[in-house]
């Protein structure tokens, strides 16, 4: 499925350009953190590298067939969408939409229900938990795919610090499986834990792509070194 | 007063007795009502589920279509439905005319755009809730409209709810195309028009209270096997 | 839910046998009597023939039997018979009884009608007075009749003034207008009797032959329609005026008073 490459990308919304063109290579493996500003466009490039936004210009490639691609990929949406169905139902969802039967799908579910910790909740409708175990369930239903590659958009904004740790403790587990993971972030302690490389937007363009390490100890441009130190980068 | 007064007493001592007319023509309401409610849902929810779901060139034109034509007036459609299936008219071999066949085909005419526009109106918003995430997990577009159709069954309950009500109070075009012929197409609502039309107010408003307590017990016995206004069930 | 499924669909597409059944569109005075409910019993048990009933207007009955929605109907309103006939929609007409016409009124009669030797002084007196007058409007057998009683009477059309209301409805619902007007309307004998909700309202005129009410039966022409059932109506009509209908129509009464006198030849 690797490099995964998008070449002069960029996306209009009702005529007012969001963002682009932008060019990047991703690799196997990894956390890829994107960072930026408000407002720089980090939710619109997540959304358009998955596939999910039209693009006004450019594409993105895969070393596999489009349609292989889209198929072992996996989001997570800032503000967690539940269906309006049990804990279980929504874990088993994604299983039961490619095809396996109810059985060995709820049986996953299960363990991964377990797994994040709301086993004693299996049955309750997702919708009316809390935010933090929203955004848990939600995580859980993007990896019990066993996705190549996975996209967050803010995973922990409006988690408490129990909560965060373990996201931080799932994202880890899935990328030492075999999961790329691409995500963005405000948390500049979460950056440093969790990214192998970094991606800084403003404005709708990609202003730095480096190794974590790199872009921390010295920052490529004024606005990272702005960003980083945490002032306002307008 | 005393019209209504006697009308209740009527009321009660033909149900008490299971008065043989009144059950029979009570009986025939419902069958009537429900077979053109069941035809109507199968046409009208699953068509409000492709609006919802589906973009194309008429898509505005038939939603706007569907909401006008709620006002339809059932008599009408009476008359029209009478010049289709009269002898002389096109579908006149079929000789469905002055029969409860006929009649169900005027309501499930007549409730279709109601159940439709109202289904397509609560599957819309859901559709807006689970779009990013249904389009990132790959679903056909069969997956998207069974999985709004279950998880929305409440509100497509309520616009069931809806037809229901509309088609068992409906006189006009049942009185034209199943011609009222006693034993064989006389239900409770031509029933009261031709007793009011003899003058005898009291058995027409026994016959009213009737026909209202059917419709209550049909919402109340639907709502409670539904189960809805529960804790945590939409 | 599959069985559920079967069965709701065997139960909305299930047809009935169709032993013997023929339908005929008859007037909404002949039913506001209650006659139908003496004679179709009967024709179930001598005939073993189903009739249903269609309770229409005389217009809307003739339309029907032209449009060949029905395989016989049965009027009371000569002209349009005679005509129905005459284009070929009918085979022929055939009396089978009849009732008579009554000026209903307020109790204290105000256009004092009750002394009155005609049924044309009646209207006139009534027009004079410009007392309330409910015509059924509805082109049915009685609306047809009372049009032609006020012609008789020398009354046109123009001198027709706000004291003359048009309801287009069915005898019942028009007595019921009356009633609730305090009005003066024309019915046939027998719905005034059947109908229940005479409050205020009284018989004020009688008897006057020129409000002699002829019913006619007329099957359906075959060669028009050829699917209309007209062996059944043929025996049907055998059967209307036969001696064991003639005794049903005699015998029936409301308030021990006569309604129909048969008198098919």
């Amino acid at each position: 499925m690797f490099p995964m490459t998008a070449c002069d990308l960029s996306v209009k919304v009702r005529q007012k350009h969001i963002i682009g063109p932008i060019n990047l290579t991703i690799n196997e493996g990894g956390i890829t953190v994107l960072m930026g500003p408000n407002g720089a466009g980090k939710t619109t490039l997540l959304k358009a590298l998955h596939g999910i936004i039209r693009l006004a210009n450019g594409q993105v490639t895969f070393a596999t067939p489009a349609k292989t691609a889209q198929e072992q990929q996996s989001f997570v949406f800032q503000s967690p969408i539940m269906l309006r169905r049990s804990v279980l139902e929504n874990l088993a969802y994604p299983l039961m939409i490619n095809g396996q039967d109810k059985q060995s799908a709820m049986e996953r579910a299960r363990t991964w229900a377990t797994k994040i910790g709301l086993s004693a909740h299996m049955d309750r409708p997702a919708p009316f938990l809390s935010g933090g175990e929203k955004q848990k369930i939600a995580l859980a239903r993007a990896l019990i795919t066993s996705p190549k590659l996975l996209f967050l958009d803010e995973p922990s904004a409006s988690l408490d610090g129990a909560a965060t740790v373990e996201i931080e403790a799932l994202l880890s587990e899935a990328q030492s499986t075999g999961t790329t993971i691409i995500m963005s972030t405000h948390n500049i302690g979460q950056a440093r834990r969790m990214a192998s490389s970094v991606l800084f937007m403003k404005d709708g363009q990609i202003d730095a792509h480096s190794a974590a390490n790199a872009f921390f100890d010295t920052p490529p441009t004024q606005d990272a070194q702005k960003f980083i130190a945490g002032d306002i980068v307008i | 007063m005393d019209d209504l007064w006697n009308g209740i007493q009527q009321a009660i001592w033909l149900t008490l007795t299971l008065d043989a007319d009144l059950v029979e023509i009570s009986l025939r309401s419902l069958r009537v009502t429900l077979s053109a409610l069941f035809v109507s849902c199968l046409i009208a929810l699953p068509l409000a589920a492709i609006l919802a779901v589906r973009r194309f060139k008429y898509r505005r034109l038939i939603i706007s279509t569907l909401n006008a034509l709620m006002g339809l007036p059932p008599v009408v459609v009476g008359l029209i439905v009478y010049i289709l299936l009269s002898r002389s008219g096109p579908f006149g071999v079929l000789g469905l005319l002055f029969s409860t066949h006929a009649m169900v085909i005027a309501q499930v005419i007549i409730i279709t755009p109601l159940i439709t526009s109202i289904a397509h109106q609560s599957l819309r918003e859901l559709w807006s809730e689970y779009h990013d995430l249904l389009i990132s997990m790959n679903t056909s577009k069969w997956q998207r409209i069974k999985t709004l159709l279950w998880d929305g069954r409440r509100a497509l309950m309520t616009a069931s709810l809806a037809g229901f009500g509309r088609a068992i109070g409906e006189v006009g075009a049942i009185m034209i195309v199943g011609g009222n012929i006693d034993h064989a197409t006389r239900v409770l609502t031509t029933a009261i028009s031709l007793e009011t039309s003899k003058g005898d107010f009291a058995l027409a408003l026994a016959l009213g209270f009737v026909l209202i307590a059917l419709a209550l017990a049909v919402n109340f016995t639907t709502h409670w096997l539904g189960r809805t206004e529960r804790e945590g069930r939409w | 839910m599959i069985r559920i499924l079967i069965m709701l669909i065997t139960v909305i597409f299930a047809t009935h046998s169709n032993a013997d059944m023929m339908r005929m569109a008859v007037t909404t005075s002949f039913n506001n009597s209650g006659l139908s409910e003496k004679l179709l019993p009967a024709i179930q048990s001598d005939l073993g023939l189903e009739v249903q009933l269609l309770i229409v207007g005389t217009g809307q009955a003739i339309r029907l039997g032209k449009a060949g929605d029905v395989d016989a109907i049965l009027v009371h309103s000569q002209k349009a018979e005679e005509a129905f006939v005459d284009a070929g929609y009918g085979t022929h007409r055939r009396e089978i009884m009849y009732n008579d016409f009554v000026i209903i009124g307020p109790a204290n009669d105000p256009a004092n009608i009750h002394d009155t030797n005609s049924a044309a002084e009646a209207l006139r007196a009534i027009a004079t007075s410009q007392s309330l007058f409910v015509s059924r409007g509805d082109d049915s057998g009685t609306h047809k009749k009372e049009r032609s009683l006020w012609s008789s009477a020398g009354i046109k059309d123009a001198d027709l003034g706000s004291w003359y209301r048009a309801v287009g409805a069915g005898m019942g619902a028009s007595l019921n207008t009356a009633a609730g007007m305090g009005a003066y309307i024309l019915s046939d004998r027998a719905s005034w009797l059947n109908f229940k909700n005479k409050t205020g309202l009284g018989i004020q005129f009688s008897g006057d032959p020129v409000l002699f009410n002829q019913y006619a039966y007329l099957p359906v022409n075959p060669q028009r329609h050829a699917h209309v059932k007209h062996d059944l109506a043929v025996k049907l009509e055998t059967w209307l005026t036969s001696q064991r209908a003639a005794e049903i129509i005699n015998a029936y009464t409301i308030d021990n008073q006569i309604l129909f006198t048969f008198n098919a030849k």
